[in-house]
C-alpha cells in the first residue's frame, strides 16, 4: 500500500498551500490546546480523585459516613429540592411570556432574568442580607411573624434559587421562538383551553430544552457557594451545605475530607455533563431523521 | 368588507391590560420580586442611607482601590488568555479531526458544572509550592498559589467555556470553501485569517470575552481558596465584600458590593449590545 497523505485533505487546498506546512500547523495547534487544557483543567480534575483516595478507600468512606458530611448532603439535597421545581415553574412562565407575547420592555425583562449570571455571588448574598437580614428592610415584619431567613435554611434556599434562576428560561426561550405559535393557535381554535394547549402541544415540543435547563439548574444548585457562604452561619452539621463543607474541611487541614466531598460534587458535575452529551446526541439524531 | 374579514379583525383585537395579566405573568413577577428585585432594591436603599461624600470615601479607601486594581487587572489577563485560547480551541474543534476530540469537546463545559469551591481547593493544592504543577515553577522563584498568578489561574478556569461555546457555532457556519477561494486568489495564510475568517467571528469572540471578564470579576469561591487574601497583594473586591460582611461592617460591604453590581450591569449592557451587533452581522 502506498502512503497517500493527500487523501486526508481536499484536493483543491494542496495546490495552493504546502501540505506539510499545514499538517504541522494543525498538529501544533492541537498540541497547544491540549497543553492548555492539561494545565488548567485536566490535571486539577485528576487531582480531585487522587486527593480523595490518598488514605485509601477507608479514608474516603470514613468521610462519606461522617455525620457532618451526611448533614451537609441532606441540606444540599433539600436546597435542590426546593430551588429546582420553583425555578422550573418560573423558567417556563418567563419563557411563555417572553416568547409568546410582544410587549414593550421585552428585552429589558430578558436582561433582568439574566442578571444572576452577571452578579457576583457575594453581591447576591449581600442583596439577600440587605432585605431579609437582622438589619434588613423586612426585619420588623419577619420578627413579627417569627420567621428566620438569614442564617437558616430559608436563606440557603433563596440563595440557591437566585443562582439557578435563568437556566430554564434561557434554554426554553429559543426553542419556543423557533417552533412558532401556529400549532398552539390551531389547538386554541379547536377549542382547547390554555392549560390543555400547554400540556398537549407546547410541552412536548420543548421537553428536551426543558430537561437540559433542569440539569443545568440542578448542577448550579448543588455547587452554589459564594452567596450561601454569606447567608448561612456555616454551623458544622447544621447550616453547612456540601460546598461549605469542602471549604471548611480544607481550611481545617482535613484535605482528605475536602477531597472526598469534592469527588462527590465532581461526580455529580460529570454526571450532568454525560446526561447533557447524551441528550444532545439524541436531539441531533432526531433532527437528522426528520 | 366581508363578514369573514371582520371576524378576523375581532379575533386579533388587542387585549385589554386586565386580560394580559395571566398566570405566567403573576408567577414571573412574584418569583422575580422575592428572589431578585426586592433584595436588589434593599441593597440600593442601604446605600442611599449614606450621603455621596460618605459613599465616595468608603468606595475609595486605599484597600478598596487596591482590590479594584487587582480584580480588574487579573480579570483582564484571564479574559485575554481565554479570548486567545478559547478561539483557538473552537477552531481546533470545528476544523480538525484528531483522537480525543470528543473528549476535549466534552470537558470544555466542566468548569460550569464543577462547584467553584471544588475548583478552588483543587487548584490551590495542585499549584502550591509542592503541588503537582506548582513544583515545576517553584525552583524559578515563581509562586502561583497564594499570589496574583493563582488568582488569574482560578479566573481562567471558571470562565474557560464562554469564548469556546460562543465562537464554536459561528465558526461552524463559516464555510471552508471561502478560505479556499481566498487562497486560490493568492491571499497569504495571514491575510486569509485576518480578512476572511476573523471578521464574521469577531462579534462572537468579543461577546464570549466580555462574558468571561464579567464572570472573572465576580468570581469568589475558587479565588478565595487559591489566594492568600492579603490586602494590596492578592485581595480581590468580592473577597473584600465577604470579609466586611464577616466583620459586620455592613456599610463598607454595601458600598463595594454596589460598585461591583454597577460594573456587572455595565458589562451586561455591553454583552447585550455585542450580541445585537452579532445578529446584525448575521443578517
Amino acid at each position: 500500500m502506498t502512503l497517500n497523505l493527500d487523501a486526508q485533505v481536499p484536493m483543491g487546498e494542496t495546490t495552493v498551500q504546502p501540505k506539510a506546512q499545514r499538517e504541522w500547523a494543525k498538529i501544533g495547534l492541537i498540541l497547544l490546546v491540549f497543553a492548555f487544557f492539561t494545565v488548567i483543567l485536566i490535571v486539577p480534575v485528576i487531582y480531585v480523585f487522587v486527593g480523595a483516595f490518598k488514605n485509601g478507600l477507608t479514608g474516603f468512606l470514613g468521610t462519606l459516613s461522617s455525620r457532618e458530611f451526611l448533614n451537609a448532603l441532606r441540606l444540599t439535597l433539600m436546597a435542590v429540592a426546593v430551588a429546582v421545581p420553583l425555578n422550573v415553574i418560573f423558567g417556563l412562565c418567563a419563557a411563555l411570556v417572553i416568547a409568546r407575547k410582544s410587549f414593550r420592555g421585552r428585552t429589558f425583562l430578558l436582561s433582568v432574568i439574566d442578571l444572576p449570571f452577571s452578579i457576583s455571588p457575594v453581591v447576591a448574598g449581600l442583596m439577600l442580607v440587605s432585605l431579609y437580614g437582622r438589619q434588613g428592610l423586612l426585619n420588623p415584619v419577619l420578627q413579627a411573624i417569627d420567621l428566620k431567613i438569614i442564617f437558616s435554611f430559608p436563606g440557603i434556599a433563596l440563595a440557591t434559587i437566585l443562582g439557578g434562576m435563568p437556566f430554564v428560561a434561557r434554554e426554553v426561550i429559543p426553542v419556543l421562538e423557533e417552533i412558532g405559535s401556529e400549532e398552539e393557535e390551531a389547538a386554541k381554535t379547536l377549542g382547547a383551553s390554555g392549560w390543555q394547549t400547554f400540556w398537549r402541544v407546547t410541552l412536548p415540543s420543548i421537553r428536551w430544552a426543558l430537561v437540559y435547563g433542569i440539569i443545568l439548574t440542578t448542577a448550579r444548585a448543588m455547587g452554589e457557594f459564594g452567596s450561601i457562604a454569606i447567608v448561612s452561619s456555616n454551623l458544622i452539621g447544621r447550616t453547612q451545605t456540601l460546598t461549605l463543607f469542602v471549604d471548611s474541611a480544607y481550611r481545617n487541614y482535613d484535605s482528605q475530607g475536602a477531597f472526598a466531598t469534592a469527588v462527590v460534587l465532581a461526580g455529580m458535575a460529570a454526571l450532568t455533563l454525560v446526561i447533557k452529551q447524551v441528550l444532545e446526541h439524541l436531539y441531533a439524531q432526531r433532527h437528522t431523521v426528520k | 368588507m366581508t363578514l369573514a374579514s371582520t371576524e378576523f379583525c375581532q379575533f386579533n383585537r388587542p387585549k385589554t391590560v386586565l386580560q394580559k395579566v395571566s398566570i405566567p405573568w403573576i408567577v414571573v413577577f412574584t418569583h422575580m420580586s422575592v428572589i431578585l428585585l426586592l433584595p436588589l432594591v434593599a441593597l440600593l436603599l442601604r446605600a442611599l442611607v449614606l450621603n455621596p461624600a460618605q459613599f465616595w470615601a468608603l468606595a475609595t479607601t486605599p484597600v478598596a482601590l487596591s482590590t479594584y486594581n487587582i480584580t480588574f487587572g487579573t480579570a483582564t489577563v484571564a479574559a485575554i488568555v481565554n479570548m486567545l485560547m478559547g478561539t483557538l480551541t473552537a477552531w481546533v474543534l470545528v476544523r480538525y479531526e484528531f483522537p480525543g476530540k470528543r473528549f476535549l469537546d466534552g470537558i470544555v463545559d466542566l468548569p460550569f458544572a464543577l462547584p467553584t469551591a471544588v475548583a478552588g481547593v483543587t487548584l490551590a493544592t495542585v499549584y502550591n509550592q509542592s503541588g503537582w504543577l506548582g513544583q515545576f515553577f517553584a525552583p524559578f522563584g515563581i509562586q502561583i498559589a497564594f499570589s496574583r498568578v493563582g488568582v488569574a489561574i482560578a479566573m481562567i478556569f471558571v470562565s474557560l467555556p464562554f469564548v469556546v461555546r460562543t465562537v464554536q457555532p459561528v465558526l461552524q457556519e463559516v464555510e471552508p470553501t471561502i478560505e479556499e477561494a481566498a487562497w486560490s486568489l493568492g491571499a497569504s495564510q495571514f491575510d486569509t485569517f485576518w480578512k476572511v475568517i476573523l471578521p464574521p467571528i469577531i462579534p462572537a469572540i468579543l461577546t464570549g470575552t466580555a462574558q468571561a471578564f464579567a464572570r472573572a470579576v465576580g468570581e469568589f469561591g475558587s479565588v478565595v481558596l487559591i489566594a492568600a487574601n492579603i490586602p494590596f497583594q492578592d485581595l480581590i473586591a468580592p473577597v473584600l465584600v465577604f470579609q466586611r460582611i464577616e466583620g459586620a461592617d455592613i456599610p463598607g460591604a454595601t458600598v463595594i458590593g454596589l460598585v461591583l453590581l454597577l460594573l456587572s450591569l455595565i458589562l451586561l449592557l455591553i454583552i447585550n449590545l455585542l450580541q445585537a451587533w452579532g445578529r446584525r452581522y448575521d443578517a
